[in-house]
Formats: structure tokens, sequence, C-alpha cells
């Protein structure tokens, strides 16, 4: 197969199954009568209508081209850093720290993933941010939280913008043999984390009983955890052909994105629960924020994207 | 108005500015919206909460003395904004300051209104200026909605130039009762109260 057909065929993959998953959950609500479970059924639909503004997004991204799906990913991290800076105190001492990250960080980080700038990429938040932000604070002259401040922002911006940039970073890694087919990777590590969000969930809601995080996740459960991150990794291992990896590696790869994922939304909701919130927002209907639908893939990006860096070129 | 379009679509790209209406519902009914002040961009947040007709009809209050000054503003505020530009300071031949608020509610239209007079650095507003009381006097059929504008004190505080994005929403609360014969110092503390008690 040629990348687009291999392309064509993964997103016609992924349609067909959404097509399922919205009869089902057609079905589901009419036939549901309990006022409990038509709650449950009324939040599973408006997610699979989430799901089709997602692949309607990344279909048009990908026949766009590298630099499209740069710039939605691009677009990804100022919704998910406003959403981030929302819910976090700063003071008016903050202010030109937070308008750098939002109006110099973004869009410098993104420029060096266009412009195959590895070597700066890797290195301009972690260690430029890290320290020119907070002196941009410091110049103000306001100390009172200031390492709080300082530590909120940062931490922000490498969630928000660094970790979530290493996806489309994935566009510009040289593996030998895989020319041209880096968005198909973007695809299989986007569907796997998707895939075992899903599947936990819905092995949970079957088979739940051992809580594995009662404290910062009261939903996850041993059982979800287990079934779900052996599915997940089952189809990772079956989506090999769209990947430089043989079936075994596939697998091993598939497996560490769904454990960065599980770690990703444990994280990301004990933030949560210390800003004592519940949601990090209202813009994708039945998922919250963006940083809830995006947890799991934030965690698992950077990870992935160091592994196949390593081994694969 | 290309101008008009330009503001709201920046203001909902930068800070959403959904509107959520919290008592009362967005209807043609005359009214004096009335929020706390903290930005320069709250006129236009909660300009573009209001849906489309209601917008046609509601012209913000801006002070002469600062949206007055340059052709710029002038410009933004009169053309971009619809405004209704009042002198904050009280003109010497002793004119009511209030005339051309008096002049856009005979005409029918809705006002927005911010109370304090002036922009205040915190997340609660200030103490009321009177001439909500006024205006309130005059009009007795027009509803008065409190509003509050959250976030917006921390997306461009006072002395900064350049918006941070944050979310920030514009909740719209119940009309303020009217009590007849009401002292000015009790109805400005129950308006603002109003307002603060739309913080959350």
């Amino acid at each position: 197969m040629s990348p687009q057909q291999k392309l064509a065929s993964a997103i016609g993959g992924v349609v067909a199954l959404l097509v399922v998953a919205t009869i089902v959950g057609e079905i589901l609500r009419r036939r549901t009568r309990d006022p409990g479970a038509a709650a449950v059924v009324e939040n599973l639909v408006a997610r699979i209508r989430a799901w089709w503004g997602m692949v309607a997004i990344f279909a048009v991204a990908f026949a766009l081209g590298k630099y499209a799906t740069i710039a939605m990913f691009s677009a990804v991290s100022f919704f998910a850093l406003r959403e981030f800076i929302t819910l976090t105190p700063t003071r008016k001492a903050d202010h030109r720290a937070l308008s750098l990250a939002f109006f110099v960080a973004i869009p410098a980080q993104y420029v060096l993933i266009a412009t195959n700038w590895y070597g700066l990429f890797a290195i301009f938040i972690p260690v430029y941010g890290f320290l020119l932000l907070p002196s941009i604070s410091a110049l103000s002259g306001d100390a009172d939280g200031f390492l709080e401040r300082s530590a909120k922002i940062q931490w922000g911006v490498m969630i928000a913008v660094y970790c979530v940039s290493h996806v489309p970073a994935l566009l510009t890694l040289q593996i030998p043999g895989y020319a041209g087919q880096n968005a198909l990777l973007l695809f299989y590590l986007v569907l796997v984390v998707q895939m075992s969000d899903v599947l936990q969930y819905v092995c949970g809601k079957l088979f739940g009983k051992t809580k594995v995080a009662p404290v910062f996740s009261p939903s996850k459960t041993l059982e979800g955890l287990l079934g779900g991150g052996a599915g997940a990794v089952a189809i990772g291992a079956a989506m090999a052909w769209m990947t430089p990896f043989t079936t075994l590696q596939s697998a091993g790869m598939a497996l560490v994105i769904v454990v960065m994922g599980f770690l990703g939304g444990l994280v990301l909701s004990g933030v949560k629960r210390s800003l004592g919130v519940k949601d990090w927002g209202a813009m994708i209907k039945g998922h919250g924020g963006m940083l809830d639908r995006m947890d799991s893939v934030i965690f698992a990006a950077p990870i992935f994207f160091h592994a196949t860096r390593h081994f694969f070129t | 108005m290309w101008l008009s379009t330009l503001l709201i679509g920046s203001v909902r790209a930068l800070l959403g500015a959904s509107a959520h209406w919290e008592g009362s519902a967005p209807t043609l009914a005359q009214r004096i919206y009335f929020a706390n002040h903290t930005s320069h961009i709250d006129t236009i947040a909660l300009w573009s909460a209001l849906p489309a007709p209601l917008r046609e009809r509601t012209r913000p209050v801006a002070a002469a003395d600062y949206w007055g000054v340059d052709p710029v503003r002038r410009y933004i505020a009169l053309s971009g904004l619809n405004a209704v530009l009042i002198d904050r300071a009280r003109a010497e031949d002793g004119a009511d300051p209030l005339a051309p608020l008096q002049e856009a509610l005979s005409a029918g239209q809705s006002l927005i209104l911010f109370p304090e007079g002036t922009r205040g650095t915190e997340a609660s507003p200030g103490p009321f200026k009177s001439g909500l009381y006024h205006l309130a006097q005059r009009h007795p059929e027009i509803e008065l909605i409190p509003v509050y504008l959250e976030n917006l004190h921390r997306s461009l505080p006072k002395g900064t130039f350049f918006p941070v994005p944050l979310i920030c929403t514009v909740r719209f609360g119940a009309p303020l009762k009217r009590f007849g014969g009401e002292e000015k110092p009790m109805f400005l503390d129950r308006a603002r109260d109003a307002v603060v008690a739309l913080a959350r």
C-alpha cells in the first residue's frame, strides 16, 4: 500500500467504527428509560459526536499536509494553556510572562518543529522558558507566592505547549524506509490513546471492582486498566502495518502509550483536584475541556516520540 | 460594520466571552445592563456576549475623556461599538452629564453601564456612582440587569496593554427589584451586591 492508501484505510476504519458507535448510541438512547442510565448514554452520544469532530479535523489537517497539522496543534496548545492558566491563580506581576508564554512561546515552539530545528525544539521550553519566564515575573517586583506562581506557569507551559508539541513533532522524524508516512505515526499514537481510554472506560463499567486510585481518580479500576490496556495493546499490535514497527515492537510501543496515557490521566486529575475543579473547561461537549480530552496524549506523546526517535532513526 | 465584527471576533477567539444567563433571559426588553469594570475589553466582552438582535439595540456607555480624545479611539467607540460618550466630570455650564443617556433611553435603546465610573483592580467591584440611581429613577419601566464579568481583571488589568488569553464568562443576573422611595445609598449598595452575588 502507498502511504496515501494506508492513511485512507486507517481513517476509513475509524469512520466505520464511529458509524457503528453512532448507531449503537442511537439505539441505546431510544431504549434507555432509567434516568441514571440515560445520563450515561447522553454523555456517550456527546462523546461520539466529539470524536466525529476530531476525526474531521484530523482528516482535514492530514489532507492539507504537514504545516496545517503543525498549525492545528499550535491551536490545541493555545486552548490547553488558556484552560490551565484560567484555573491557576496568578498575579498582575505575571502578566508579561503570561503574554510571552501565549504569544511567543507557542508560536516559537511550533516554528521550531516546522523548520526541523530539533536541538532547540527539545530545550526551548525546559531551558529557556524555565529560566526566562520567572525572570520576567521577578522584574515586576512582586514576591508574594513567587515560587508557587513561577512553578505553576512553568507547569502549564510544559504540559500545554511542550508536551502537546511532541505530537506534530512526529512528522519531523526521519525513519529509514518510512519517508512520507509520518502522518500515520501520529494517527497511530492518537488511535491507541483514544482506544485505551474508551476500552478502559468500558471494561471499568462492565467488570470494575478494585479502585486503583481512589483519591485521584475514583472511576479508574484495576479491571478497567488491565482489560482496556490489553485491548489497546492488541489494537496497537494489529496496526503494525501502518507503522515502521514489527508486530511485537508495535505491541511494545502501544504498551508504553497505554501506561503513559494512564499516568497522564492520573496526574492531571490530581492537578484538577488541587485546583478544586472537576473539568478543565466546557469546550468539547461530553468531554469537558481540551485538557480533559488531551490528558493521556500529553503524557504519551513525548515518550513515544523519544522512543521512536531513539530506536528507529 | 466590519470593525464590530473584528472586535467581537477577536474577543471571542481570545477570551471566549460566553454568556451565562442566570435569572434573566436574553429578551428584547429595554434594559440597563450594569457591570463591574476592570479592563478596557469589558465593554466588548459584554457586548459580544449579547445575541446579535439584542446587541443591535444596546449601546455601551463610555467616558468621553478617554474614548473621545483622539480620532482612533473615537472611531472605535462610535463606529465599532456604537457607544454613547459621556463626560465624567460635570460640565462647567451645569449641563446634565446624563443627557446623552436619557436621549438613548428615550429612543428605546438599552445601555451598558459601568457604575463604578472607573476601572478597578480587584475581582469585586468598588462603590457605585450615582448615575445608575438617577437613570433608574427617571425610567422605572426599564429592567436593570446586573452583570458580572469574570476574569477580565486578570486578562487585561489596569496598566497593561496586551491581553492574556483567559476564559472569561459574562454572567447575567435577575433584574434588580425596584422599591418606591428607596434612598440613593441603599439602592446603590443593593445594585452593587447584585453584581457581587454573581461572582463565585
